[in-house]
Protein backbone atom coordinates (compact mmCIF):
# COMPACT_ATOMS: atom_id res chain seq x y z
CA UNK A 1 0.00 0.00 0.00
CA UNK A 2 1.78 3.28 -0.78
CA UNK A 3 0.58 6.81 0.94
CA UNK A 4 0.72 10.18 -0.38
CA UNK A 5 3.09 12.98 1.05
CA UNK A 6 -0.49 14.59 1.08
CA UNK A 7 -1.99 12.13 3.51
CA UNK A 8 0.97 11.89 5.81
CA UNK A 9 1.31 15.31 5.95
CA UNK A 10 -2.31 15.92 7.13
CA UNK A 11 -1.93 12.96 9.32
CA UNK A 12 1.52 14.11 11.22
CA UNK A 13 0.12 17.73 11.51
CA UNK A 14 -2.77 16.78 13.42
CA UNK A 15 -0.95 14.54 15.60
CA UNK A 16 2.00 17.26 16.94
CA UNK A 17 -1.40 20.09 16.88
CA UNK A 18 -2.34 17.55 19.77
CA UNK A 19 0.94 17.46 21.52
CA UNK A 20 0.66 21.66 22.18
CA UNK A 21 1.56 23.90 19.03
CA UNK A 22 -1.22 25.68 17.30
CA UNK A 23 -1.91 23.74 13.70
CA UNK A 24 -0.86 26.98 12.16
CA UNK A 25 2.44 27.17 13.12
CA UNK A 26 2.93 23.36 11.90
CA UNK A 27 4.45 23.77 8.37
CA UNK A 28 6.45 21.80 6.18
CA UNK A 29 9.42 23.99 7.14
CA UNK A 30 9.01 24.46 10.96
CA UNK A 31 11.72 23.23 13.25
CA UNK A 32 10.95 20.92 16.10
CA UNK A 33 12.85 23.20 18.34
CA UNK A 34 10.40 25.96 17.25
CA UNK A 35 7.48 23.80 17.50
CA UNK A 36 8.70 22.87 21.18
CA UNK A 37 8.41 19.47 20.38
CA UNK A 38 11.26 17.05 22.10
CA UNK A 39 12.25 13.66 21.99
CA UNK A 40 9.19 12.40 23.76
CA UNK A 41 6.94 13.93 21.57
CA UNK A 42 8.51 12.30 18.81
CA UNK A 43 8.40 8.67 20.20
CA UNK A 44 4.32 9.54 20.09
CA UNK A 45 4.66 10.38 16.94
CA UNK A 46 6.27 7.33 15.99
CA UNK A 47 3.83 5.40 17.75
CA UNK A 48 0.93 6.68 15.65
CA UNK A 49 2.63 6.34 12.23
CA UNK A 50 3.40 2.82 13.21
CA UNK A 51 -0.40 1.76 14.10
CA UNK A 52 -1.07 4.28 10.88
CA UNK A 53 1.17 2.96 8.27
CA UNK A 54 3.10 -0.06 9.86
CA UNK A 55 6.30 2.02 9.02
CA UNK A 56 8.83 0.88 12.38
CA UNK A 57 10.19 4.18 13.60
CA UNK A 58 13.36 3.96 16.04
CA UNK A 59 15.02 6.59 18.25
CA UNK A 60 18.00 6.23 15.72
CA UNK A 61 16.02 7.36 13.06
CA UNK A 62 14.30 10.28 14.31
CA UNK A 63 17.52 11.83 15.98
CA UNK A 64 18.56 13.69 13.16
CA UNK A 65 15.17 15.20 12.24
CA UNK A 66 14.76 18.93 12.43
CA UNK A 67 11.33 19.78 10.13
CA UNK A 68 7.99 18.77 10.18
CA UNK A 69 8.74 17.99 6.06
CA UNK A 70 11.71 15.51 7.69
CA UNK A 71 9.53 13.34 9.33
CA UNK A 72 6.80 13.22 6.40
CA UNK A 73 9.75 12.64 4.02
CA UNK A 74 11.12 9.52 5.88
CA UNK A 75 7.43 8.54 6.57
CA UNK A 76 6.60 8.41 3.13
CA UNK A 77 9.73 6.82 1.81
CA UNK A 78 9.71 4.10 4.29
CA UNK A 79 6.01 3.80 3.45
CA UNK A 80 6.66 3.21 -0.13
CA UNK B 1 17.07 16.04 73.06
CA UNK B 2 20.23 18.42 71.25
CA UNK B 3 18.93 21.79 71.61
CA UNK B 4 20.04 23.99 68.51
CA UNK B 5 19.73 27.69 69.25
CA UNK B 6 20.91 29.53 66.31
CA UNK B 7 18.64 27.62 63.56
CA UNK B 8 17.03 29.80 61.46
CA UNK B 9 13.26 30.98 61.33
CA UNK B 10 11.40 29.69 58.94
CA UNK B 11 7.93 31.59 57.55
CA UNK B 12 5.14 30.93 55.39
CA UNK B 13 4.67 33.61 52.89
CA UNK B 14 2.44 31.73 50.33
CA UNK B 15 -0.36 29.12 50.37
CA UNK B 16 -2.35 27.19 47.34
CA UNK B 17 -4.87 24.32 46.93
CA UNK B 18 -7.07 22.73 44.80
CA UNK B 19 -9.54 20.64 46.81
CA UNK B 20 -13.34 18.88 46.30
CA UNK B 21 -14.11 22.82 48.04
CA UNK B 22 -12.69 24.29 44.79
CA UNK B 23 -9.43 26.22 43.74
CA UNK B 24 -7.98 28.41 46.25
CA UNK B 25 -6.54 28.28 49.84
CA UNK B 26 -8.98 30.57 51.20
CA UNK B 27 -11.34 28.94 49.17
CA UNK B 28 -11.21 25.88 50.81
CA UNK B 29 -11.04 27.32 54.85
CA UNK B 30 -14.22 29.75 54.04
CA UNK B 31 -16.56 27.29 52.81
CA UNK B 32 -15.25 24.29 55.36
CA UNK B 33 -15.82 27.09 58.44
CA UNK B 34 -19.58 27.74 56.41
CA UNK B 35 -20.22 23.95 56.63
CA UNK B 36 -19.97 22.81 52.81
CA UNK B 37 -19.34 19.26 52.04
CA UNK B 38 -17.46 18.52 48.76
CA UNK B 39 -17.83 14.95 49.42
CA UNK B 40 -20.43 13.56 46.74
CA UNK B 41 -21.35 10.06 45.87
CA UNK B 42 -18.71 8.34 48.28
CA UNK B 43 -15.70 10.55 47.25
CA UNK B 44 -14.40 13.80 47.64
CA UNK B 45 -13.50 15.12 43.74
CA UNK B 46 -12.40 18.62 42.77
CA UNK B 47 -14.87 19.04 40.55
CA UNK B 48 -14.43 22.30 39.85
CA UNK B 49 -10.75 21.34 38.63
CA UNK B 50 -10.33 21.69 34.69
CA UNK B 51 -6.56 21.07 33.70
CA UNK B 52 -7.27 23.13 30.72
CA UNK B 53 -8.62 26.37 32.75
CA UNK B 54 -5.48 26.28 34.66
CA UNK B 55 -2.25 24.49 32.40
CA UNK B 56 -1.46 24.78 28.71
CA UNK B 57 -2.27 21.77 26.39
CA UNK B 58 1.30 20.47 26.72
CA UNK B 59 1.62 20.75 30.24
CA UNK B 60 -1.64 19.41 30.93
CA UNK B 61 -1.27 16.19 28.74
CA UNK B 62 2.22 15.42 30.22
CA UNK B 63 1.23 15.30 33.71
CA UNK B 64 -0.91 12.98 35.47
CA UNK B 65 -3.62 14.92 37.25
CA UNK B 66 -1.90 14.46 40.67
CA UNK B 67 0.93 16.74 39.54
CA UNK B 68 -1.79 18.92 37.59
CA UNK B 69 -3.17 19.72 41.13
CA UNK B 70 0.09 20.21 42.59
CA UNK B 71 1.23 22.65 39.66
CA UNK B 72 -2.13 24.66 40.27
CA UNK B 73 -2.40 24.90 43.90
CA UNK B 74 2.08 25.29 43.65
CA UNK B 75 0.89 28.63 41.40
CA UNK B 76 -1.35 30.16 43.64
CA UNK B 77 1.18 29.43 46.43
CA UNK B 78 4.10 31.48 44.51
CA UNK B 79 1.92 33.97 43.48
CA UNK B 80 0.72 34.82 46.92
CA UNK B 81 4.45 34.96 48.09
CA UNK B 82 4.83 37.74 45.48
CA UNK B 83 7.55 35.52 42.96
CA UNK B 84 6.06 36.71 39.82
CA UNK B 85 8.16 34.55 37.31
CA UNK B 86 11.55 34.28 38.89
CA UNK B 87 12.59 33.13 42.81
CA UNK B 88 13.60 36.29 44.64
CA UNK B 89 16.49 33.81 45.30
CA UNK B 90 19.36 32.24 43.74
CA UNK B 91 17.45 29.32 42.04
CA UNK B 92 20.03 27.22 43.34
CA UNK B 93 18.92 28.14 46.88
CA UNK B 94 15.59 27.29 46.06
CA UNK B 95 14.18 24.20 46.96
CA UNK B 96 10.84 22.09 46.46
CA UNK B 97 9.64 18.75 48.12
CA UNK B 98 6.13 17.49 46.67
CA UNK B 99 4.69 14.09 48.58
CA UNK B 100 2.27 12.19 47.45
CA UNK B 101 0.56 8.44 48.60
CA UNK B 102 0.37 6.70 45.00
CA UNK B 103 1.80 8.87 42.64
CA UNK B 104 -0.08 8.63 38.86
CA UNK B 105 -2.60 6.08 39.21
CA UNK B 106 -4.49 7.04 36.45
CA UNK B 107 -1.64 6.90 33.90
CA UNK B 108 -0.52 3.66 35.28
CA UNK B 109 -3.88 1.73 34.79
CA UNK B 110 -4.22 3.56 31.47
CA UNK B 111 -1.13 2.34 30.07
CA UNK B 112 -1.78 -0.94 31.70
CA UNK B 113 -4.87 -1.10 29.33
CA UNK B 114 -2.80 0.15 26.47
CA UNK B 115 -0.45 -2.61 26.92
CA UNK B 116 -3.30 -5.19 27.16
CA UNK B 117 -5.15 -3.89 24.14
CA UNK B 118 -2.47 -3.00 21.75
CA UNK B 119 0.32 -4.29 23.01
CA UNK B 120 3.65 -3.68 24.71
CA UNK B 121 5.15 -1.19 21.42
CA UNK B 122 1.92 1.20 22.23
CA UNK B 123 2.62 2.35 25.69
CA UNK B 124 3.19 6.04 25.59
CA UNK B 125 6.74 6.89 26.36
CA UNK B 126 5.33 9.30 28.87
CA UNK B 127 3.87 7.28 31.19
CA UNK B 128 6.72 6.28 33.35
CA UNK B 129 6.87 10.33 33.68
CA UNK B 130 3.40 10.82 34.80
CA UNK B 131 3.00 7.63 37.10
CA UNK B 132 6.59 8.51 38.96
CA UNK B 133 5.67 9.41 42.10
CA UNK B 134 8.42 12.39 41.88
CA UNK B 135 6.97 13.96 38.80
CA UNK B 136 4.99 16.87 41.20
CA UNK B 137 8.07 17.97 42.56
CA UNK B 138 9.79 17.60 38.50
CA UNK B 139 6.68 19.54 36.94
CA UNK B 140 6.38 22.36 39.62
CA UNK B 141 10.81 22.94 39.49
CA UNK B 142 10.71 22.97 35.92
CA UNK B 143 7.84 25.51 35.11
CA UNK B 144 9.16 28.02 37.70
CA UNK B 145 12.99 27.63 37.97
CA UNK B 146 13.46 26.05 41.67
CA UNK B 147 17.22 24.50 40.81
CA UNK B 148 18.01 23.58 44.68
CA UNK B 149 17.58 20.00 46.41
CA UNK B 150 13.78 18.33 44.92
CA UNK B 151 12.29 15.25 45.26
CA UNK B 152 9.43 13.41 46.25
CA UNK B 153 8.23 12.50 49.32
CA UNK B 154 6.25 9.04 50.34
CA UNK B 155 4.63 8.12 53.63
CA UNK B 156 0.82 7.22 52.39
CA UNK B 157 -1.80 9.79 54.23
CA UNK B 158 1.68 11.20 56.46
CA UNK B 159 3.39 12.32 53.36
CA UNK B 160 2.13 15.69 52.70
CA UNK B 161 3.21 16.62 56.38
CA UNK B 162 6.62 14.86 55.83
CA UNK B 163 6.97 17.07 52.72
CA UNK B 164 6.75 19.98 55.13
CA UNK B 165 8.64 18.56 57.90
CA UNK B 166 11.79 18.27 55.33
CA UNK B 167 10.93 21.62 53.97
CA UNK B 168 11.05 22.90 57.13
CA UNK B 169 14.31 21.25 58.20
CA UNK B 170 16.30 21.69 54.87
CA UNK B 171 16.01 26.14 55.72
CA UNK B 172 16.57 25.48 59.47
CA UNK B 173 20.08 23.85 58.10
CA UNK B 174 20.79 26.19 55.65
CA UNK B 175 20.97 23.97 52.60
CA UNK B 176 18.20 26.30 51.05
CA UNK B 177 16.77 29.48 51.56
CA UNK B 178 13.11 29.36 50.58
CA UNK B 179 11.50 25.81 49.92
CA UNK B 180 8.04 25.09 48.01
CA UNK B 181 6.70 21.96 49.54
CA UNK B 182 3.10 20.34 49.82
CA UNK B 183 1.45 17.19 48.63
CA UNK B 184 -0.81 16.37 45.66
CA UNK B 185 -2.80 13.05 45.54
CA UNK B 186 -5.78 11.72 42.64
CA UNK B 187 -6.48 8.11 42.80
CA UNK B 188 -10.08 7.99 42.33
CA UNK B 189 -9.60 5.37 40.22
CA UNK B 190 -11.91 2.00 40.45
CA UNK B 191 -8.88 0.14 40.82
CA UNK B 192 -7.74 2.32 44.31
CA UNK B 193 -11.48 1.68 45.05
CA UNK B 194 -11.36 -1.76 45.23
CA UNK B 195 -8.02 -2.25 47.16
CA UNK B 196 -9.31 0.05 49.58
CA UNK B 197 -12.91 -1.69 50.11
CA UNK B 198 -11.14 -4.91 50.26
CA UNK B 199 -9.27 -3.42 53.47
CA UNK B 200 -12.50 -2.37 54.54
CA UNK B 201 -11.56 1.07 55.01
CA UNK B 202 -13.72 3.12 52.81
CA UNK B 203 -17.24 4.30 54.77
CA UNK B 204 -19.64 2.19 53.07
CA UNK B 205 -22.01 5.13 53.62
CA UNK B 206 -19.46 7.58 51.71
CA UNK B 207 -19.98 9.89 55.02
CA UNK B 208 -16.95 10.97 56.87
CA UNK B 209 -18.06 12.68 60.24
CA UNK B 210 -15.01 12.23 62.13
CA UNK B 211 -14.79 11.28 65.84
CA UNK B 212 -18.82 10.16 66.16
CA UNK B 213 -19.66 6.89 66.91
CA UNK B 214 -21.30 6.38 63.75
CA UNK B 215 -18.40 6.46 62.07
CA UNK B 216 -17.53 4.07 59.58
CA UNK B 217 -14.37 4.75 57.66
CA UNK B 218 -12.80 7.14 55.57
CA UNK B 219 -13.81 8.53 52.33
CA UNK B 220 -11.16 8.82 49.52
CA UNK B 221 -10.69 12.64 48.07
CA UNK B 222 -8.05 14.00 45.89
CA UNK B 223 -6.44 17.32 45.98
CA UNK B 224 -2.90 19.55 46.30
CA UNK B 225 -2.22 21.48 49.14
CA UNK B 226 1.20 23.55 48.71
CA UNK B 227 3.43 26.28 50.75
CA UNK B 228 6.09 28.63 50.64
CA UNK B 229 8.40 28.19 53.20
CA UNK B 230 11.29 30.88 53.46
CA UNK B 231 14.28 31.49 55.52
CA UNK B 232 12.43 34.54 58.14
CA UNK B 233 15.48 37.09 57.74
CA UNK B 234 15.24 36.28 54.13
CA UNK B 235 11.86 36.84 53.91
CA UNK B 236 12.06 40.24 55.69
CA UNK B 237 14.44 41.64 53.74
CA UNK B 238 12.95 41.05 50.67
CA UNK B 239 9.69 42.60 52.28
CA UNK B 240 7.64 40.04 51.81
CA UNK B 241 4.11 39.60 53.91
CA UNK B 242 4.94 36.88 56.47
CA UNK B 243 1.48 34.84 57.03
CA UNK B 244 2.89 32.30 59.57
CA UNK B 245 5.32 30.21 61.05
CA UNK B 246 6.44 26.39 60.47
CA UNK B 247 7.73 26.43 64.50
CA UNK B 248 7.95 22.69 65.02
CA UNK B 249 7.57 19.27 63.72
CA UNK B 250 8.13 15.85 65.54
CA UNK B 251 8.03 12.55 63.61
CA UNK B 252 7.65 8.62 65.24
CA UNK B 253 6.98 5.55 63.71
CA UNK B 254 4.52 2.77 65.45
CA UNK B 255 6.52 -0.46 64.22
CA UNK B 256 3.35 -2.08 65.17
CA UNK B 257 0.85 -3.43 62.61
CA UNK B 258 0.77 -2.63 58.53
CA UNK B 259 -2.22 -0.42 58.45
CA UNK B 260 -4.07 -0.27 62.16
CA UNK B 261 -2.40 2.41 64.30
CA UNK B 262 -1.13 1.46 68.12
CA UNK B 263 -4.18 1.90 70.03
CA UNK B 264 -2.13 3.21 72.92
CA UNK B 265 -1.07 6.17 70.58
CA UNK B 266 2.49 6.59 72.46
CA UNK B 267 4.37 6.53 69.57
CA UNK B 268 1.92 9.19 67.84
CA UNK B 269 1.71 11.14 70.79
CA UNK B 270 5.57 11.25 70.72
CA UNK B 271 5.26 13.12 67.13
CA UNK B 272 2.97 15.38 68.66
CA UNK B 273 5.13 16.44 72.03
CA UNK B 274 8.36 16.61 69.36
CA UNK B 275 6.43 19.06 67.74
CA UNK B 276 5.42 21.37 70.49
CA UNK B 277 9.35 20.75 72.15
CA UNK B 278 10.38 21.66 68.65
CA UNK B 279 8.43 25.38 68.30
CA UNK B 280 9.99 25.92 71.81
CA UNK B 281 6.43 25.71 73.39
CA UNK B 282 4.12 23.74 76.34
CA UNK B 283 1.25 22.25 75.84
CA UNK B 284 -0.35 25.12 77.33
CA UNK B 285 -0.01 27.41 74.52
CA UNK B 286 -1.69 25.01 71.81
CA UNK B 287 -4.98 26.96 70.84
CA UNK B 288 -6.18 24.71 67.86
CA UNK B 289 -5.34 21.03 66.93
CA UNK B 290 -6.56 20.39 63.24
CA UNK B 291 -6.71 16.53 63.45
CA UNK B 292 -5.73 13.87 60.93
CA UNK B 293 -9.66 12.68 62.12
CA UNK B 294 -10.28 10.51 59.26
CA UNK B 295 -13.61 8.35 60.24
CA UNK B 296 -12.26 5.27 60.94
CA UNK B 297 -12.97 3.86 64.46
CA UNK B 298 -8.99 3.22 64.78
CA UNK B 299 -7.83 6.49 63.82
CA UNK B 300 -10.06 8.63 65.42
CA UNK B 301 -9.34 6.69 68.98
CA UNK B 302 -5.67 6.18 68.59
CA UNK B 303 -6.00 9.84 67.81
CA UNK B 304 -7.61 10.67 70.56
CA UNK B 305 -5.32 9.24 73.09
CA UNK B 306 -2.29 10.63 71.51
CA UNK B 307 -3.49 14.14 71.94
CA UNK B 308 -4.77 13.44 75.48
CA UNK B 309 -1.04 11.47 75.75
CA UNK B 310 1.30 14.23 75.00
CA UNK B 311 -1.37 17.70 75.86
CA UNK B 312 -2.47 16.29 79.12
CA UNK B 313 -4.54 17.71 81.38
CA UNK B 314 -4.95 20.91 78.38
CA UNK B 315 -6.15 18.44 75.75
CA UNK B 316 -9.94 18.59 76.90
CA UNK B 317 -9.51 23.06 76.62
CA UNK B 318 -8.39 22.50 73.15
CA UNK B 319 -10.79 22.88 69.88
CA UNK B 320 -9.92 19.65 68.09
CA UNK B 321 -11.54 19.75 64.24
CA UNK B 322 -11.04 17.57 61.16
CA UNK B 323 -10.88 19.31 57.23
CA UNK B 324 -11.57 15.52 56.25
CA UNK B 325 -15.12 15.80 57.52
CA UNK B 326 -15.51 18.29 54.37
CA UNK B 327 -13.51 16.68 51.61
CA UNK B 328 -12.50 13.51 52.76
CA UNK B 329 -9.57 12.43 53.21
CA UNK B 330 -6.50 13.46 50.47
CA UNK B 331 -4.19 10.28 51.35
CA UNK B 332 -0.78 11.38 50.40
CA UNK B 333 -2.07 15.42 49.70
CA UNK B 334 -3.78 15.65 53.31
CA UNK B 335 -1.28 16.86 55.54
CA UNK B 336 -0.39 19.43 53.29
CA UNK B 337 -3.96 20.85 52.63
CA UNK B 338 -4.69 20.22 55.88
CA UNK B 339 -1.11 22.05 56.99
CA UNK B 340 -2.51 25.32 54.92
CA UNK B 341 -6.24 24.97 56.03
CA UNK B 342 -4.61 25.20 59.50
CA UNK B 343 -2.78 28.39 58.40
CA UNK B 344 -6.31 29.95 57.03
CA UNK B 345 -7.51 29.45 60.33
CA UNK B 346 -5.00 30.71 62.17
CA UNK B 347 -4.72 33.95 59.71
CA UNK B 348 -8.82 33.97 60.09
CA UNK B 349 -8.66 33.44 63.32
CA UNK B 350 -11.84 30.84 62.06
CA UNK B 351 -11.95 27.44 63.79
CA UNK B 352 -14.11 24.96 61.23
CA UNK B 353 -15.99 22.72 63.16
CA UNK B 354 -15.99 18.98 62.57
CA UNK B 355 -18.72 18.88 60.04
CA UNK B 356 -21.07 15.49 60.51
CA UNK B 357 -20.43 15.20 64.18
CA UNK B 358 -23.82 15.08 66.15
CA UNK B 359 -23.53 11.54 67.97
CA UNK B 360 -20.80 11.68 70.55
CA UNK B 361 -18.81 8.77 71.20
CA UNK B 362 -18.49 8.12 75.03
CA UNK B 363 -14.88 6.80 74.66
CA UNK B 364 -13.51 10.02 73.08
CA UNK B 365 -14.25 12.72 75.12
CA UNK B 366 -12.38 15.89 73.21
CA UNK B 367 -13.78 18.92 71.83
CA UNK B 368 -14.06 17.99 68.68
CA UNK B 369 -15.78 21.64 67.53
CA UNK B 370 -19.18 20.57 66.55
CA UNK B 371 -21.51 22.19 64.33
CA UNK B 372 -20.73 26.02 63.46
CA UNK B 373 -17.35 27.52 63.03
CA UNK B 374 -16.06 29.39 66.11
CA UNK B 375 -13.12 32.18 66.99
CA UNK B 376 -9.72 31.36 67.21
CA UNK B 377 -9.12 32.17 70.75
CA UNK B 378 -5.65 32.65 71.85
CA UNK B 379 -4.28 32.72 75.44
CA UNK B 380 -2.01 35.58 76.27
CA UNK B 381 -1.69 38.13 73.23
CA UNK B 382 0.97 35.56 71.87
CA UNK B 383 0.43 34.90 68.29
CA UNK B 384 -1.99 31.70 68.37
CA UNK B 385 -0.45 28.38 67.75
CA UNK B 386 -1.87 25.34 66.00
CA UNK B 387 -1.03 21.94 65.76
CA UNK B 388 -2.04 19.59 62.75
CA UNK B 389 -1.60 15.18 62.43
CA UNK B 390 -1.13 13.08 60.30
CA UNK B 391 -0.61 9.69 60.98
CA UNK B 392 -0.54 6.83 57.89
CA UNK B 393 -0.76 3.41 57.25
CA UNK B 394 2.73 1.96 57.54
CA UNK B 395 2.60 3.73 60.93
CA UNK B 396 4.20 6.97 59.91
CA UNK B 397 3.34 9.55 62.36
CA UNK B 398 3.87 13.19 61.55
CA UNK B 399 3.07 16.50 63.55
CA UNK B 400 3.21 19.88 62.59
CA UNK B 401 3.50 23.23 65.52
CA UNK B 402 2.41 26.06 63.14
CA UNK B 403 1.85 29.71 64.73
CA UNK B 404 0.25 32.60 63.27
CA UNK B 405 2.12 35.50 62.34
CA UNK B 406 2.71 38.23 64.84
CA UNK B 407 -0.09 40.85 64.32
Amino acid sequence: MSVTSEQVESRVVETLASFGPDESQITRDATFEELDIDSLDLVELAQVVEDEYGVVLKGEDMKDLKTVGDAIDLIVQRAG
Amino acid sequence: MASMPDRRKVVVTGLGAVTPLGIGASTLHERWAAGEVGIAEGAGRCREFEAKEHLSVKEARRLDRFAQLAVVAAGEALAEAGWDGEPPYDPMRVGCIIATGIGGQGTLEAQLEVMRERGARMVSPLGIPQYMPNAAAAAVTMKHKLRGQSYGVVSACASGAHAVGSALRMIQYGDADAVVCGGAESALTDFAFACFNSMEALSPEGISRPFDARRDGFVMGEGAGMLVLEDEESARERGATILGEVAGYGSTTDAHHLTAPDPTGDPASRAISLAIRDAGAEPSQIDYINAHGTSTQLNDAAETAAIKQALGAEAKRIPVSSTKSSIGHTLGAAGAVEAVATFRTLITGVIAPTLGYEVPDPDLDLDYVPGEARPLVTGNGHPALALSNSFAFGGHNVALALRGAAR
